[in-house]
């Protein structure tokens, strides 16, 4: 009964979403405010429908119906509570769903909080919106249905996958698709600028908050899948370059490119077009990765047992909608006046050189994932292009970024100053300059490239902190003046300091992690010590435990460091009988930045057990640094600027518009 | 600056990123590249010992031996022809014999592959991709597989063939 319920809703939804991306469009033509209005209800209404939809399929988890196919492939009924409702979405007709559900969501968001959009602006934007959704309602209905029923019921499930029991799980996918998905706003809001064949200062101020959240979402999202893998996978590798994760930085690369943009459209009203490109490029990034993810094309974990059926479904559905979206584009992009000219030097030149490295480095990213698949399609030949080639492509783009992003801030609108930036920089430099000799000199002079990409780091890091210290005045006034001027400052300011901070810390932890990690494999038995960068580790026994849905095999070591007991390390090996697999729980010691990490290999007959020990030098700060980004999206979300409502659109006077 | 001289330095700046990628990207490709290849085609193509490559099969059953160390030598078997595996470390989870495996590596002089790497790459029907694609070709998916792969893996192997038939 709530199956059918929840697949009754789902088609009600694609009912509403078909009125939605229809009526108001006609509405808008004809100028009819009524018709135009239907947009808001619908897709409120569509909101509705689709979350019940989606409650019905949690239920139906929860319960352990195994009448349910989707349930049955996917769940035990000794699975824990917490793993019985994010199994909704660790399989491919449920992650659909949620996908859907939080498309549905956003266009929800914007039908209650866009009130002061104009009228037909709003009309289209979620007639847009409601195409998408439409699309992805009659992939779901007609090839991912997650209500099927099974004609015979069994009594037992056949389980989740046990990678998938965690709770990364309950978190990394939804903060993904809040990313990828939260794109399709500023996707909708190009497209509806491009029919209204209009667009000015207060359409980047609309889409900026919508890119940031989703941006948000992404970084979090990203930042959380990668740490994950780094923990449950038991290689303590953190990124590994699979097309799964590229498909994921792609629209990360373009979404941040699309802040900076949409940046200098607002405050100065330049880089229209190309805004709208990256708006319309971003969301196609992430449909694409939808694609790549679920058509079954890449093999991962990520990938579900997948059927061509559906690969054809969603390959149809890209070309559409990026097809379309780039034509109409073309057709269009010419009615956009551009406007708002600067100097090479200055704070729009120094936006554009960020976009055009970062979308540099995302095309990048973007022929090492399809160029395999390319040439399996047209010649046969299977090749892998892995770490060594977006070790020699993306990092060389991303060094000459970092080293501008400090001046960015630093230099004036229309006209900068390139010598006072750097000037300014004067102290960020010499600091980069001093941690680069410190950590060459204390390494005792082995690798150049690991001190001189830290020194980077720093120069980021401290080029962030010296814009707020030349804003506020610190070092140059008292006290009460500087404390006064940094409570005035814009959250936005204090925003992208964070953020380019973050930058920089997320680069020394990776460039320490991956410079000075050592790594200790052997064979242990009962007592032995292993010595891994000055710790002891010892193990002390193992020992049998009976999980929920698993049995567990713990070896327990204790930890020294110079004959000083320090804890108790516990990693596990388990089993899970219903699907004959077995996972590698890692047992993790933080300290401070750094971790010790230790997974369990197989036991050979004698006794002995397989052990990897790792020491990760400053691991953490590989996460610490987009968890600051996304803390400075924050700051600058809740900036004043964007709180208050963006101002009414210009009247259409183009006359007064400066020309040079 | 006339507005023209502006247009083209950020053109110019942007042709300058671009053929740096570009040259990056070609650059990468000529030295970074692997290619796969199962038993039967190394056979066949006869690859020189120190060119790396993936190599995809399934593990012959009985071959599996435990050195000291954590040495490992295994045979990768595709139904036409088989190649001797030496690898040093712990194997992943996924790793059975019977089942399908990808190893990254070169072979010596003695034309024994030596791997780096062996990938737990496998998709919840525990059959690498690549490996069932190959397989296929040659024929020798299911009767094969089906029968040669032990009895604890057989559950998997049916699962792995209903997998590809849906």
């Amino acid at each position: 009964m709530i199956a059918e319920a929840g697949h009754y809703a789902l088609v009600l939804a694609l009912a509403l979403a078909l009125i939605q991306s229809t009526v108001p469009i006609l509405g808008a033509r004809l100028g009819d405010p009524a018709l135009m209005n239907v947009a808001r209800s619908t897709a409120l209404a569509q909101l509705a429908f689709v979350a019940a939809s989606f409650a019905a399929l949690v239920t139906l988890h929860v319960t352990s119906d195994f009448s349910v196919a989707n349930v049955f492939e996917n769940s035990h009924s000794l699975k824990p509570l917490i793993y019985k409702i994010t199994g909704v979405w660790g399989n491919h007709e449920g992650s659909m769903l949620l996908w859907v559900s939080i498309l549905a969501l956003f266009g929800g968001l914007v039908a209650a909080f866009g009130n002061n959009l104009p009228l037909s602006l709003r009309a289209h934007v979620l007639a847009v919106q409601a195409w998408i959704a439409s699309a992805f309602y009659l992939f779901i209905l007609i090839t991912s249905n997650p209500f099927l029923r099974i004609a015979d019921p069994p009594i037992e499930g056949r389980d989740l996958n046990p990678v998938l029991q965690d709770i990364g799980l309950a978190v990394h996918p939804p903060m993904l698709y809040l990313g990828y998905v939260g794109f399709s706003i500023s996707f909708s809001f190009a497209i509806a600028a491009l029919i209204e064949g209009r667009i000015d200062a207060a359409w980047a101020r609309w889409v900026r908050p919508w890119t940031l959240v989703a941006w948000i979402f992404l970084t979090l999202g990203i930042a959380m899948g990668s740490y994950w893998a780094y923990y449950e996978l038991g290689w303590g590798g953190w990124w590994f370059w699979d097309p799964v994760e590229n498909a994921s930085l792609m629209p990360w690369l373009a979404g941040t490119a699309l802040l900076h943009s949409a940046l200098v459209m607002e405050k100065r009203n330049a880089l229209k077009v190309w805004s709208v490109l990256l708006s319309i490029l971003t969301f196609s990034l992430s449909l694409l990765g939808t694609f790549l993810v679920r058509s079954g094309v890449l093999t991962s974990v990520h990938a579900f047992a997948n059927d061509p059926a559906r690969g054809v479904f969603i390959l149809l559905i890209l070309c559409i909608f990026i097809g379309g979206s780039l034509t109409l584009f073309a057709g269009r992009a010419s009615a956009l006046k551009q406007g708002g000219l600067f100097a090479p030097i200055s704070r729009e030149g120094a936006l554009v050189l960020n976009n055009l490295f970062l979308t540099t480095a995302c095309a990048t990213v973007f022929i090492g994932t399809l160029y395999p698949l390319a040439l399996e399609v047209l010649t046969g030949d299977k090749i892998s292009v892995g770490a060594p080639f977006f070790n020699l492509t993306f990092a060389p783009l991303f060094v000459p970024l970092m080293v501008a992003v400090p001046f960015g801030p630093m230099l004036a609108w229309k006209r900068g100053d390139l010598l006072g930036a750097a000037q300014r920089l004067l102290a960020a430099g010499v600091a980069a300059l001093v941690v680069l000799a410190l950590v060459w000199a204390w390494t005792g002079g082995g690798s150049t490239l690991a001190p001189l990409a830290i020194g980077l780091g720093v120069f980021v890091i401290a080029g962030a902190l010296s814009d707020l210290a030349e804003r506020t005045g610190a070092f140059r006034m008292p006290l009460a003046i500087v404390a006064r001027r940094a409570a005035g400052l814009p959250r936005s300011t204090w925003g992208s300091a964070f953020a380019h901070a973050g930058v920089g810390v997320a680069l020394i932890g990776i460039v320490c992690e991956t410079t000075w990690n050592s790594e200790y494999i052997a064979t242990m038995r009962p007592d032995d010590i292993a010595k891994v960068a000055g710790y002891d580790l010892r193990l002390d026994g193992l020992r049998q435990q009976q999980g929920p849905n698993f049995r567990e095999m713990i070896a327990r070591f204790t930890v020294g460091l110079d004959g000083e007991r320090l804890a108790v390390m516990t990693p596990s090996k388990r089993n899970f009988t219903t699907r004959d697999a077995s996972t590698t729980e890692a047992a993790l010691l933080t300290r401070g930045f750094s971790q010790l990490y230790i997974s369990l290999g197989e036991l050979t007959g004698d006794g002995a057990i397989a052990v990897r020990v790792y020491h990760k030098p400053l691991v953490l700060l590989i996460w610490f640094g987009p968890v600051l980004m996304a803390f400075g999206g924050l700051m600058s979300l809740s900036d004043r600027r964007l709180r208050v409502g963006a101002p009414k659109p210009a009247k259409a006077l183009r006359g007064l518009q400066a020309a040079e | 600056m006339t507005r023209k001289q502006r247009r083209l330095t950020i053109i110019g700046g942007s042709l300058a990123v671009l053929a740096l990628a570009a040259a990056l990207v070609l650059n990468a490709m000529r030295d970074s590249i692997v290619f796969f290849s199962t038993p039967t085609m190394v056979a066949e193509k006869h690859i020189l010992p120190g060119r790396r490559f993936r190599l995809g099969g399934l593990v012959q059953p009985g071959t599996l031996k435990r050195g000291d160390s954590l040495a490992v030598t295994f045979e990768v078997a595709d139904g036409g022809a088989k190649l001797p595996v030496a690898y040093r470390g712990i194997l992943p989870d996924l790793f059975r014999e019977g089942q399908g495996v990808v190893a990254e590596g070169a072979l010596d002089a003695s034309g024994v592959f030596r791997a780096d790497t062996v990938l737990a790459k496998h998709d919840e029907t525990y059959m690498p991709k690549d490996v069932a694609d190959a397989l296929k070709k040659q024929g020798h998916w299911k009767d094969d597989y089906g029968t040669k792969a032990n009895a604890g893996a057989s559950q998997t192997a049916q699962g792995a063939a209903q997998g590809v038939k849906q």
